[in-house]
């Protein structure tokens, strides 16, 4: 055994060799890139675990229109300069036809643009693994699910008959047509993430740090306003000093209030965060849960 | 793994308090977060209880909350200023006995729950005894609900007594005993006023100061995951052996023998992001390269040249067999063992042991879901392994079915 091994060391670790296995028990597998934080170290991990080679699979962004500029300007030049290849899938449909969560409420936007596009996306390239940020602590669903999560042939979890997954002996066996969702992160946290990120100096979007920005309060969260059209009848936009905290389409996340400049900001104030990260995310307040949401094919 | 790091698993009954105590470890060392804590105990007061009902924090799926039972393995998190926990929070009911087994395969620790009035009930020796099977080396029995049996020390003294008894059949492990009540939170993060005869220390200081006994073996055992072979002309001649050292170490200069094959070679380099590194340790993920282009692929074994295991293609196993559908002597099965697949044969089984009482049953064709039995199995071609005793890592297989099920968990015996 090594001596001093930290923490971060032992997570850091059994990621690298999950991802590996994905590499070696699959035909195809794709890294799902929300271009967050958590993939931020999803694709770090990835670069450790096959140096001095390239990743040898593609990135994959479901875009649904509605993320915020910051972020696809980080993506294109985040994985431009380590050399990773891109594919960018958006549900060209459902866009064209208007979706947004005001108008079919969150539930269906979500559906049509992040499920149904990912479903289309992993059908498209016939991609038969799919690994993915999620990790168990962000939400009670997620705490039970395996690193090797199965999926049939319709994109479906069924959660209450998981494969047992004993030690590390991922069980990668599929019949044609499923597939697997893969998470390397099952067991890092919010913090763990903010301290790799901080110890091995990885790029994240601007938008993670604390600036003035105009903000309205809308239910429980302080939600950005980008345009002048995002304002709604009675609100009154104000500025605060915010940042976020988890990183989604614009209409749906939150902002907190926060003045963390830096990475070192950012990691004490998880360190004694009281709330959790999910609670800025409108998608999973509503009467679909995340288990739903999660039993249909969304991440 | 780590001082640091403690994985652990909490087991029990069915309503022996589980979810209170987790619950309560996890709001009073903050693993659980406030507007979690609101969700809970909105959920609770919308079914038309009162306050927070804490297993809707660990409860995840829909169907274990409208049933009120846990069916599958929920993994929380947290840390006090000693230590970072993770636990496999476990199902109680016998029939979800596999989602324990997978909870209970990476945990370094096993909290066993008991609840005071009922003493040792046939669940607590069949997880005690599954824990055990499963390599874990350190238990702690909670002997929960003491409040309800008026903190009575003759109470707690017979518990431990028949556990202790129980434990007598089973190889030596470390077995600590603590009194508690989950509910008004005697002797679980501070002492409480009722339990004045108990001197030990509290739950939460035993974990976080317990030193666990991890893997023991030292003997290097590499299994090789994939091949690295960049597609860069710059880096034309690299190939590399990627994998995670499951026990030992491994330096640059070393002679190691790569198995089944047998053929021996020289390490002269291990490869990592940050550069070069003269030795590695387990359970570090690593990429060496070796002197000679030897045929090498996924599945195959580095390990040193005076350690090594002998291949077999016949050896004897514990097996815990988790399909509904039953084994029948003489099945074929997918055998993963390390990175290694092969073909196998469940070619007799010796006898099942009874979890409650240790008597071994013989005669038998078949297997049940949650049987446990000493078997026989044959593979197509030779694996290298250990005893599980011996090494946890290179020890352990799994048996999948046609259905790419995952139905067996096996341990070499010999």
């Amino acid at each position: 055994m090594k001596e001093n091994w930290t923490h971060l060391e032992a997570l850091e670790a059994e990621s690298i060799y999950i991802i590996r296995e994905v590499v070696a028990q699959f035909r195809n597998p794709v890294l799902l890139y929300s271009i967050g934080k958590d993939s931020s170290v999803l694709v770090h991990l990835a670069r450790k675990a096959f140096y001095p080679g390239p990743i040898p699979f593609p990135l994959l962004h479901v875009d649904t229109g509605y993320k915020f500029r910051e972020m696809l300007t980080f993506r294109d030049e985040f994985t431009k300069a380590i050399g990773a290849r891109l594919i960018v899938h958006r549900n060209e449909q459902a866009i064209a036809e208007g979706a947004h969560p005001l108008k079919l409420g969150v539930a269906r936007c979500c559906g049509k643009l992040k499920t149904g596009a990912l479903l289309e996306a992993l059908e498209k390239y016939s991609f038969d693994a799919a690994i993915g940020g999620a990790r168990r602590d962000e939400e009670r669903s997620r705490a039970k699910e395996r690193v090797f999560s199965h999926r049939d042939s319709f994109g479906q979890w069924d959660p209450r008959n998981q494969r047992p997954e004993l030690w590390n002996l991922y069980n990668g066996e599929i019949h044609e047509g499923e597939s697997m969702r893969v998470f390397p992160l099952s067991n890092w946290t919010e913090t763990d993430v903010w301290q790799y990120i901080r110890e091995q100096n990885i790029p994240i979007v601007p938008l993670y740090y604390a600036q003035q920005r105009q903000v309205v309060f809308r239910g429980t969260n302080w939600i950005p306003i980008i345009d002048p059209s995002d304002v709604r009848e009675g609100e009154t936009p104000v500025t605060e000093w915010v940042r976020f905290r988890t990183l989604g389409c614009m209409p749906c996340t939150g902002a907190v209030k926060s003045e963390a400049q830096t990475i070192d900001d950012i990691v004490d104030e998880a360190l004694i965060a009281t709330r959790s990260e999910r609670e800025t995310r409108v998608i999973d307040h509503g009467a679909n849960t995340m288990e739903d949401k999660k039993r249909e094919g969304y991440f | 793994m780590s001082v640091g790091l403690l994985r652990f698993l909490t087991a029990g009954s069915v309503d022996d308090g589980k979810s209170t105590l987790i619950g309560r470890m996890l709001v009073d060392a903050r693993g659980a977060f406030e507007d979690q804590v609101s969700a809970a105990t909105r959920d609770n007061e919308r079914r038309g209880g009162k306050g927070i009902d804490f297993s809707l924090l660990t409860d995840g799926l829909k169907a274990e909350r409208e049933q009120g039972i846990t069916i599958d393995v929920a993994y929380r998190y947290f840390a006090t200023e000693r230590r970072k926990f993770i636990i496999a929070d476990a199902p109680g009911h016998e029939q979800y006995t596999r989602n324990m087994v997978t909870g209970a395969s990476t945990a370094d620790l096993a909290l066993v729950l008991v609840d005071a009035r009922y003493g040792v009930v046939t669940q607590s020796r069949r997880h005690a005894f599954i824990a055990h099977l499963l390599g874990i080396r350190h238990i702690i029995v909670a002997v929960n609900k003491m409040d309800l049996m008026d903190y009575s020390q003759a109470t707690y003294d017979k518990i431990c007594a028949d556990f202790r008894d129980f434990f007598s059949q089973l190889d030596p492990i470390d077995v600590r005993f603590i009194p508690i009540s989950a509910l008004l939170g005697d002797m679980v993060v501070t002492r409480g006023d009722n339990l004045s005869w108990y001197s030990g220390p509290t739950l939460m200081d035993t974990l976080e100061t317990i030193e666990i006994d991890t893997q023991s073996a030292t003997e290097l055992r590499f299994p090789v995951q994939l091949v690295n072979r960049p597609p860069m002309p710059e880096l034309a001649d690299f190939r590399g052996y990627m994998g995670r050292i499951a026990s030992g170490r491994v330096n640059v200069g070393q002679e190691v023998a790569i198995l089944p094959a047998g053929r021996r070679t020289k390490v002269t380099g291990i490869a990592t992001f940050g550069g070069e590194i003269p030795s590695a340790f387990a359970p570090q993920s690593v990429t060496i390269t070796l002197a000679e282009d030897v045929d090498i692929s996924r599945g195959d074994l580095i390990t040193g040249i005076d350690d090594a295991p002998t291949p077999i293609k016949e050896f004897e196993a514990t097996l815990c067999w988790m399909s509904q559908h039953p084994m029948r002597a003489g099945a074929k099965y997918l055998l993963r063992h390390t990175t290694r697949k092969v073909k196998a044969i469940v070619s007799k089984i010796e006898y099942r042991i009874d979890p409650n009482t240790m008597a071994k049953e013989t005669g038998l064709t078949e297997l049940k879901q949650n049987d446990i039995a000493r078997i026989t199995v044959k593979t197509l071609l030779p694996i290298a392994c250990d005893p599980y005793r011996k090494n946890r890592e290179t020890g352990a297989f799994i048996l999948i079915d046609e259905a790419n099920d995952t139905v067996g968990a096996g341990f070499v015996e010999a």
